[in-house]
């Protein structure tokens, strides 16, 4: 059986196609404006990666907040579903999943077939999402890629005061001026950061395996914030960004849990 | 260059003012300094008389921008620092400024100053600052008697027009007057945030939207961002705007129809509330040492 899960994020449109349960193909493609023509371009370079026409397909699954804006889709399944169904598949023991996108930060806690039991979403406010650590990059001088592993050499704990993005990078601009160094900067962005996801969680509760999804998963500077946060070490699988669409191609399969 | 222009777009425009027809000599002087997170304001006054004032900038040194305030406002007047008798410091950088002797807090400050402002009659005055917004009720005498505040989100704030301007390349003077010439008012921007109502204003703009209409959309909003907080407290008659984005008539305008109440006008400007209401604490703070 083949099957296709398309994830419309906000900033990203992840395509992964299994072939009975296994992986074997996936794509990102960038959403831009013209989400259609790009999701469909993210269709078309996972099929040819796997080798196969779109007939081949016995069903396709649409998620994330632009599900309906995908080219074609046999059902639409909710994002959280589709996360929670993919953490369980890549790590069985998995019963809270956090997921941070790019506009969204997610907790869901779910039980061993990855069927969502308690969840909570931020889609209101940019604090908790990887739109803040983009302006926070911007405003820093630092790409995307470094601020993470930046965050890791800081000396000493600088609190920010600021939770709203805008007022953020103000606060940010104070700080450069008074030679707060860049290391310390971003480590404060990534801890602020990680407090607004952590009391997100804590409004469901969590158990000891956590699963981290989601493009900022791949951020090791948030990643060490919130397991500090959280007192635990939270797991982040490989290619923590396809884990939602991983989850809609487990959907259209029908894939119910491991074990 | 060219990105230096675009970058001042949010830049509102400095003012100064003084009361030729006022002599300080021999008379009590007391000042009042706002710093706020956004501008500064310096308030001079003669018993009790407003007599010169300023209104700035913020710097990234709170310090500075109350001396900047000050001698800005001091300007030409054959003032200086010793001649001031009493200076209360205000706002959320209140407690670095150098010369004054006492720090009150903006919202004591702003009902008081409302009052001065739009006279003993107002009590709910809406504060719209740079980076809060305050709904404040008071008493004849200008006393808090409760308030809310959003400080934790540039939705509904000056930072966040500021942003709205530079993003669409309008004057932030501006911004008001454009978002009213629309036919048919467009439906408020649907994001909260400022980060997220930035993109859904360019995709407006992909679309086709002119500018005005998407200031139509944001001014929308935010207006009926500030009534969500206004509800929880209640307007109770009457009801005035302070602070910058009282000048802004495209949410003002759409503000006062959500309301249902009008809203009070002043000679004045808006900005200065919370350094008049300073410095009416420093001569008043003055006279009881006296005493």
């Amino acid at each position: 059986m083949i099957t296709m899960g398309i994830d419309l994020g906000a900033k990203n449109v992840k395509v992964v196609i299994l072939k009975d349960n296994k992986i074997v193909a996936k794509s990102n493609v960038l959403a831009g404006f013209e989400v259609k023509e790009n999701a469909q371009k993210a269709i078309d370079i996972a099929l040819k990666q796997a080798g196969i026409s779109k007939d081949d397909l016995d069903k396709v699954v649409s998620t994330g907040a632009g599900e309906k804006l995908a080219p074609f889709y046999d059902e639409t399944k909710s994002i959280v579903g589709c996360d929670s169904l993919g953490a369980v598949y890549l790590h069985p023991a998995a019963r809270s999943v956090i997921d941070v996108g790019a506009e969204e930060g997610r907790g869901m806690r779910c039980d061993n077939t990855g069927k969502i039991i308690d969840f909570e979403v931020n889609e209101k406010c940019a604090a908790g999402a990887g739109a803040f650590t983009e302006a926070m990059s911007r405003a820093l001088e630092v790409s995307l890629e470094e601020l993470g592993p930046l965050a890791l050499k800081s000396t000493q704990d600088i609190p920010m005061n600021a939770q709203c993005t805008v007022f953020a990078e103000s606060e940010v601009v104070t700080m450069v001026h008074n030679k707060v160094s860049k290391a310390d900067m971003s480590k404060a962005i990534h801890d602020a950061m990680a407090s607004r996801i952590s009391s997100m969680i804590r409004k469901i509760g969590f158990d000891k395996d956590v699963v981290l999804v989601g493009g900022v998963a791949k951020n090791i500077g948030f990643v060490t914030s919130l397991n500090k946060d959280l007192g635990l070490e939270v797991v982040v699988p490989k290619d923590p960004e396809y884990v939602g669409a991983l989850g809609a191609a487990l959907a259209a399969a029908g894939w119910k849990g491991g074990a | 260059m060219v990105e230096q222009q675009r970058t001042e777009l949010w830049r509102w425009t400095e003012s100064r003012w003084m009361n030729p027809d006022l002599d300080w000599r021999g008379k009590l002087i007391t000042s009042g300094i706002d710093v706020g997170s956004v501008s500064s304001q310096a308030v001079i006054l003669t018993d009790g008389e407003l007599y010169a004032y300023s209104n700035m900038r913020t710097g990234v040194d709170s310090p500075d921008s109350a001396m900047k305030a000050i001698n800005w406002a001091m300007e030409n007047t054959g003032l200086t620092l010793k001649d001031l008798a009493y200076t209360v410091g205000t706002g959320y950088g209140r407690v670095n400024v150098p010369f004054s002797q006492r720090a009150i807090t903006e919202i004591a400050c702003h009902a008081r100053g409302g009052n001065f402002m739009y006279g003993p009659t107002v009590r709910t005055i809406l504060d719209m600052g740079g980076q809060d917004c305050k709904a404040i009720h008071c008493d004849e005498k200008g006393k808090v008697t409760n308030f809310l505040m959003n400080d934790k989100c540039a939705a509904g704030t000056g930072r966040g027009m500021e942003v709205f301007a530079d993003l669409l390349g309008v004057s932030i003077n501006d911004v008001g007057d454009l978002s009213l010439q629309v036919d048919k008012e467009p439906p408020p921007v649907s994001s909260t945030c400022v980060v997220y109502a930035k993109t859904e204003a360019t995709g407006l703009l992909r679309e086709g939207w002119p500018k005005n209409k998407v200031l139509a959309a944001y001014c929308s909003a935010m207006a009926h961002r500030i009534m969500t907080l206004l509800e929880r407290i209640g307007v109770e008659e009457d009801f005035a705007i302070t602070g910058g984005i009282a000048k802004n008539k495209g949410v003002v305008t759409r503000l006062e129809k959500e309301v249902g109440i009008p809203i009070m006008k002043t000679k004045y400007d808006t900005q200065i509330a919370g350094a008049i209401g300073a410095a009416l604490f420093a001569k008043a703070l003055l006279e009881k040492t006296k005493k």
